[in-house]
């Protein structure tokens, strides 16, 4: 995998991955490209879109735009599944996901998806692994701040 | 200090954390810019105290602003502040703030090394795992080179957390050194059978990308892979296996058939559950389906047909994947495209009942689809239904919305058309009249690729010259539909090439006077500079042509009546802006002006008017050019003079303000190539100039010259079947075609049943048949007219060379490193035995016995088996052919009659270097390598040296080198010395230097192989401090050493097997499975002998002890 976006409908990055090392203006140019043409296809179009050498797999969810972008030979149904992986992984972590969660948290979103991918492979595909890895993670991690307290309690408290 | 604490968790509650920097961004939708800019001064004040904890908020906030698209590389000091915080919750935000704005320049990431290093060696697993997940985003050469080790470690862990991060982060790392595939990859492999599947699946990810790109170094795993595949019930890891597989049958046909059952069941057990599930379902299962089908599309086509025929599992799942396309779900019609794609290559038949199908997706919604669909369709084409599918398309070129997609088909069609050297077109007439039609469309971009195509087919296909001129004359004409709207539009770019065919081919009008006044119309003008200059150009072809019509007439009135034509018009073109079109038009006017005073004078003129564009044009191939073979002893990158110097170079610059000067300088330079080359070049030159179409013939002589060389006569002459009429009144239509196609071959097909009845005269259809041959049945399709393409031209001598399209900047390239070859630069040189090279660390002497064993005992297995093999070969000769062949050992003078394994006895003279030993040493983080070679010297003795190099930062000094003396061999130290001293080697390495040091042994017989165990001391020295290292190693004395290659006629082999001087013995050695060759090689490069005769799998070969004595094998490969 290249890289995976995420999105609005209004086309506004909500979370970025690279697994390739690039500057920042061709990443701002190659994202902008792709989200363009993303959001220019109707509901009813298949998942996949050629661009470049790459494949751009994508899928929507609520107001969300999941976005990979895999080399030539990779199988998109596996990329498919990957990001609804992801989703799936997210949605158990926040409960219900929604993509103020993704706002607020980015930084948690982006913990999920290292634990889940690493460098644009697929680590594990067990939900429950990556889910208490971080858990543990965050256990370590001080409750002290109280930014981060202010965090959770709105999303543990429930 | 409590006070300090207070202070910084007040501080903190001033600050902004990033939920309020979220919220305020979003209050502030009307000014955000503005917002964001006091952020980030806030950010930078925070920045700048002394807490970790408000370091790290500001880097989390500023992580968040990098994915707005603001600039944070001012921040990356801090962020590696914050990296190195002891404290997980801040380490973490550093490493994720680090891997989403570090990339290859950042200059910071050199500071990191040591701190990544000591987070991977952190006791507590999530520390690692950020510093692994971090490293993947951002590693560089330098990175990758430093910690490789470290990493290395890691892939043992005891935590399967770590193990297959680390796994996968050694992917990463290969690409950006290397150097580390090779010690690392006994580690992977292992890794393939960890305990844990995260692990297992991590292994195997890295193995198929890494075999993806090098399949061939990557086949001794496929047992390995066929048991994973066989075993695991995990998809992910399965379809990456499958697609291993895909990858490595085309290498090993024996693969496929060993496939075939798992597959065949895999499939067996999909296609029930595809039949059974949901659609939904469906997208998943083709997800497996369609690598299955990936690989046995590669497996050999013997096996396929067995798969299809005997299985009928196999052709269930080919008949479901249409199925997909009645499916309204989007998603699967494009899966089901897309394996249609991949089963169209071995089952084309099956595909192309689909047709329809396909043609409908093009009116798909979804471009995507319709791309898919376009794809197919290239491949499905066949001389029957070009014209149709031709057809359909050009329906949808009409319809198509979007200059996008209409560019794509039009690319498509002229692909379709054009593939494989245009293999599937039987009319071109049918063909230009397409794209006469294409040039209609409005607004297309690729006017230029018409262009081309027009000029490639009126070039090549000599039969249709008459045609095409027609109808580009014919498109001059009404050059003004065209320039319409062409300043926007590309579409013009097709009236160069209709002048240029025009011009070119001008004995072919009809009307040539017609033609040149529409190419001299005033419109023209407006036309883009560099196709008005070929219309000037050309109009004075079509110029001398007219002259050359009516010339002798009684009438020379026409003739001066073009020339006056000119004179009035061309004017127009000498005031052009374009110089080209400015240069040209004045040349020619002046020409004509002068021709025109000639014809005053009733002097004959045509002839040499049009000797000015004498000559026949051939194609070039765009790569002819690179293949010219660069002559012997022509050095391309040598200077020819002395390079200028900087400030010479300066100064010349200024002057060289006129575009001119440029090429003069350059001539300067050449000048001093010797005639010779002068006259090579001039030769080359012509023959490009002359076979370059678009270049204007200065000279008739270039001409000559041309026409004298190879390849001209071999133009196939054009034989033209009169049935089809080759001249279409107005504007072609390409519908017309398709039933002159059809009835044309209604009517080829009721006289080849005559002719079959009467059986006569089948030699003349042989005759023009093409190279190319299609599948039988399209061979019933004999083109409309016999049409030669011409080949597009080679030079002589082309050098064959398939790395062409390889791309040079892949960095898979780099790790297309054969990794069961353990001794790398062993071919390199010979004598010289590089053995080994291990980059690990040591932990302990354990640590380093371990993986010295990791790579010295396949090493000298490999060595042993090879002796091995070799005595059973002869064991196995010797029953075979008990007669004709021995193999000896002669002892020179009656020395020792006893028959050794394969060695000889030695003693005495010559210092013939052979290699005797490797090992393996490794330090901390110090790698040395060594290098080792081995030579006899007088007496008994060897001398082994030994290269050290280092390959460390560190500085190696008070080396010793010590060997445990064996009875045998002894290592010589010097007088006084006791037999446990080591010797100091004479020198101390900085670090990246190497250097030789040489060891005399002293032998007592080398009969038997042997071992030498030793140990090498030395101090290394870093900055701060030196520590003393120990490094083990085993040089390795095998019977051949002692031998030297020298070489046997066979006449001398014949008479000393007759001699019966000699004695033998022989072995078989059963389960090698390499080409007989590559085993000759083998032998003759580590055992020192030489091939003297070899006859199929049979080789006779020779070689001599330093001391003279024979040594004749025969080897024999034996078929069970």
């Amino acid at each position: 995998m290249r890289f995976m976006l995420l999105f609005s409908r209004q086309g506004k990055l909500r979370l970025q991955k690279w697994y390739v090392p690039l500057s920042d203006p061709q990443k701002k140019k190659i994202s902008r490209e792709v989200i363009q043409m993303v959001l220019a296809r109707k509901p009813k179009m298949c998942s996949f879109l050629e661009w470049r050498d790459l494949k751009i797999v994508y899928k929507r969810y609520a107001s969300l735009y999941f976005c990979c972008a895999v080399e030539d030979q990779e199988n998109e149904l596996i990329t498919l599944e990957i990001i609804h992986r992801y989703v799936e992984l997210l949605d158990k972590y926040f409960g219900s996901v929604c993509e103020l969660d993704i706002i607020f948290n980015f930084e948690k979103a982006y913990y999920i998806l290292d634990e889940f991918i690493l460098g644009g492979e697929a680590q594990e595909t067990s939900k429950k692994i990556v889910l208490k890895a971080i858990e543990q993670a965050d256990m370590l991690q001080e409750v002290g701040p109280i930014y981060f307290m202010k965090a959770f309690s709105a999303r543990w408290a429930i | 200090m409590a006070l300090k604490i207070v202070k910084g968790s007040i501080d903190r509650m001033f600050d902004k954390n990033l939920q309020d920097l979220v919220r305020g961004i979003r209050n502030h939708k009307e000014d955000e810019a503005k917002y964001i800019s006091t952020c980030i001064d806030e950010i930078k004040q925070e920045l700048k105290q002394d807490n970790i904890a408000v370091k790290a908020n500001a880097v989390c906030k500023l992580t968040y602003l990098q994915m707005l698209g603001y600039d944070i590389s001012w921040a990356a000091f801090n962020i590696v502040e914050v990296m190195s915080s002891s404290k997980f919750t801040y380490k973490r935000i550093g490493y994720l703030a680090a891997s989403q704005c570090f990339h290859e320049g950042t200059d910071v990431i050199m500071l990191t090394t040591n701190q990544i290093r000591k987070d991977l060696s952190s006791p507590n697993q999530y520390d690692t795992g950020v510093a692994l997940t971090g490293l993947s985003c951002f590693v560089t050469p330098d990175l990758a080179r430093d910690l490789a080790n470290d990493i290395m470690t890691l892939m043992s862990h005891t935590k399967p957390y770590i193990r297959k991060k680390a796994v996968l982060i050694m992917y990463k790392v290969f690409l950006k050194y290397p150097e580390s595939l090779r010690p690392a990859f006994p580690r992977l492999k292992e890794k393939l059978e960890d305990p844990d599947p995260g692990v297992q699946s991590a292994a195997v990810n890295v193995i198929c990308e890494l075999a993806r790109r090098n399949p061939k170094n990557y086949l001794s795993l496929a047992p390995l892979f066929f048991k994973l595949m066989t075993s695991s019930t995990n998809n992910w890891v399965l379809i990456k296996i499958i697609k291993l597989f895909g990858a490595l049958t085309p290498l090993e046909p024996r693969l496929g058939k060993k496939l075939i059952e798992p597959l065949t069941n895999l499939i067996h057990r999909l296609v029930i559950t595809l039949h059974r599930a949901s659609v939904e379902k469906n997208v998943c299962l083709i997800g497996l389906v369609l690598p299955i089908v990936c690989v046995c599309v590669c497996v050999s086509n013997a096996v396929l047909i067995s798969l299809s025929s005997g299985m009928p599992n196999h052709s269930a799942s080919i008949q479901t994947v249409p199925h997909c396309l009645y499916v309204s779900l989007v998603t699967v019609k494009y899966l089901g495209l897309l394996a249609m794609s991949k089963i169209l290559k071995t089952h084309p038949k099956s595909v192309q009942s689909h047709k329809d199908l396909i043609l409908q997706c093009l009116d798909d919604k979804d471009e995507s689809i319709r791309l898919r669909a376009l794809d197919l369709l290239y491949g499905m084409v066949s001389k029957k239904n070009l014209m149709e599918i031709v057809k359909k398309l050009m329906l949808h070129v009409d319809k198509a919305e979007g200059t996008t997609y209409r560019d794509e088909l039009l690319t498509k069609i002229i692909d379709i058309c054009s593939q494989s050297n245009y293999q599937y077109i039987t009319n071109f007439e049918w063909y230009i009249s397409i794209l006469v039609e294409l040039t209609r469309l409005e607004g297309t971009r690729h006017g230029h690729l018409i262009a081309s195509q027009m000029l490639d087919v009126a070039i090549r296909v000599k039969a249709i010259r008459g045609f095409a001129v027609a109808q580009m004359a014919m498109l001059l004409d009404s050059g003004h539909l065209l320039t319409g709207n062409m300043q926007r539009n590309g579409i013009c770019e097709v009236l160069y090439a209709a002048a240029w065919i025009c011009g070119e081919f001008s004995e072919h009008l009809d009307d040539p006077m017609q033609t040149l006044e529409a190419m001299l119309r005033p419109k023209v003008a407006s036309l883009p500079g560099h196709i008005q200059a070929v219309y000037v150009q050309n109009a004075a072809k079509l110029f001398a042509t007219v002259l050359q019509k009516h010339e002798g007439a009684t009438d020379s009135q026409a003739a001066q009546d073009t020339s006056q034509l000119l004179i009035e018009r061309l004017p127009l073109f000498v005031q052009s802006a374009n110089l080209e079109v400015q240069e040209r038009a004045s040349c020619i006017l002046q020409l004509v002006k002068y021709i025109q005073k000639l014809q005053q004078k009733d002097v004959e003129v045509a002839e040499e008017v049009s000797a000015l564009f004498a000559g026949e044009l051939n194609p070039v191939a765009p790569k002819a050019q690179k293949k010219v073979p660069v002559p012997e002893g022509l050095d391309l990158d040598a200077w020819i003079n002395e390079p200028p110097s900087e400030s010479e170079s300066e100064d010349e610059k200024p002057k060289a303000v006129f575009a001119k000067e440029e090429p003069k300088q350059s001539r300067a330079r050449h000048i001093e190539v010797d005639e010779k080359e002068l006259a090579r070049r001039r030769e080359a030159r012509k023959q490009e100039q002359a076979n370059n179409p678009f270049y204007i013939k200065s000279s008739p002589s270039s001409q000559k010259v041309y026409q004298d060389a190879p390849g001209v006569e071999h133009i196939p002459v054009v034989q033209i079947d009169l049935s089809v009429p080759l001249k279409v009144p107005g504007m072609p239509m390409s519908e017309q075609y398709l039933k002159l196609e059809e009835e044309r071959r209604q009517k080829e097909r009721a006289d080849k049943k005559k002719k079959d009845k009467k059986k006569k005269k089948r030699e003349k259809r042989g005759k023009g048949k093409r190279d190319d041959s299609g599948p039988e049945s399209e061979e019933d399709i004999t083109p409309a007219h016999q049409v030669d393409i011409v080949t597009e031209e080679m030079p002589e001598n082309a050098l064959p060379s398939d790395d062409d399209d390889k791309d040079p900047n892949d960095p898979h390239k780099a790790l297309d490193i054969d990794l069961d070859k353990y001794v790398p630069s062993a071919e390199n040189t010979l004598h010289k035995v590089t053995v080994c090279m291990l980059h690990a660390e040591k932990q302990g002497d354990l640590s380093i016995t371990r993986h010295f064993l990791v790579f010295l005992v396949p090493l000298l297995v490999q060595k042993s088996l090879k002796n091995k093999k070799k005595k059973q070969k002869k064991e196995k000769d010797e029953k075979k052919k008990k007669k004709r062949h021995h193999h000896h050992h002669h002892h020179g003078d009656g020395g020792g009659g006893d028959s050794v394994q394969n060695g000889t006895v030695e003693e005495e003279e010559e210092e013939e270097p052979l290699p005797v030993s490797r090992f393996l040493p490794i330090t901390e983080q110090k790698n040395t390598v060594y290098d080792i070679q081995g030579n006899l010297q007088d007496g008994s003795q060897v001398v082994v040296s030994v290269i050290f190099e280092n390959k460390s930062n560190s500085f190696l000094k008070s080396m010793e080198f010590n060997v445990l003396d064996s009875l045998n061999s002894k290592l010589q130290r010097p007088e006084g010395a006791s037999p446990h001293d080591g010797l100091v080697v004479p020198f101390q390495l900085p670090p990246g230097v190497s250097n030789e040091a040489r060891f005399v042994f002293s032998v007592q017989s080398i009969v038997m192989p042997q071992k030498l165990k030793g140990t090498l001391t030395f101090i290394v020295k870093s900055e701060d401090s030196s520590t003393h290292e120990k490094l083990d190693f085993k040089l390795h004395f095998t019977c051949t050493s002692y031998l030297i290659t020298t070489p046997c006629y066979s006449d001398a082999y014949a008479k000393l097997l007759e001699s019966g001087d000699l004695k033998s013995s022989s072995l078989k050695l059963e389960g090698l499975n390499m080409p007989f060759h590559h085993l000759l090689a083998r032998i003759c490069f580590h055992h020192h002998f030489s091939v003297v005769e070899r006859i199929d799998s049979c080789a006779s070969m020779y070689s001599r002890s330093i001391q003279g004595h024979h040594v004749c094998l025969l080897v024999k490969t034996v078929s069970s």
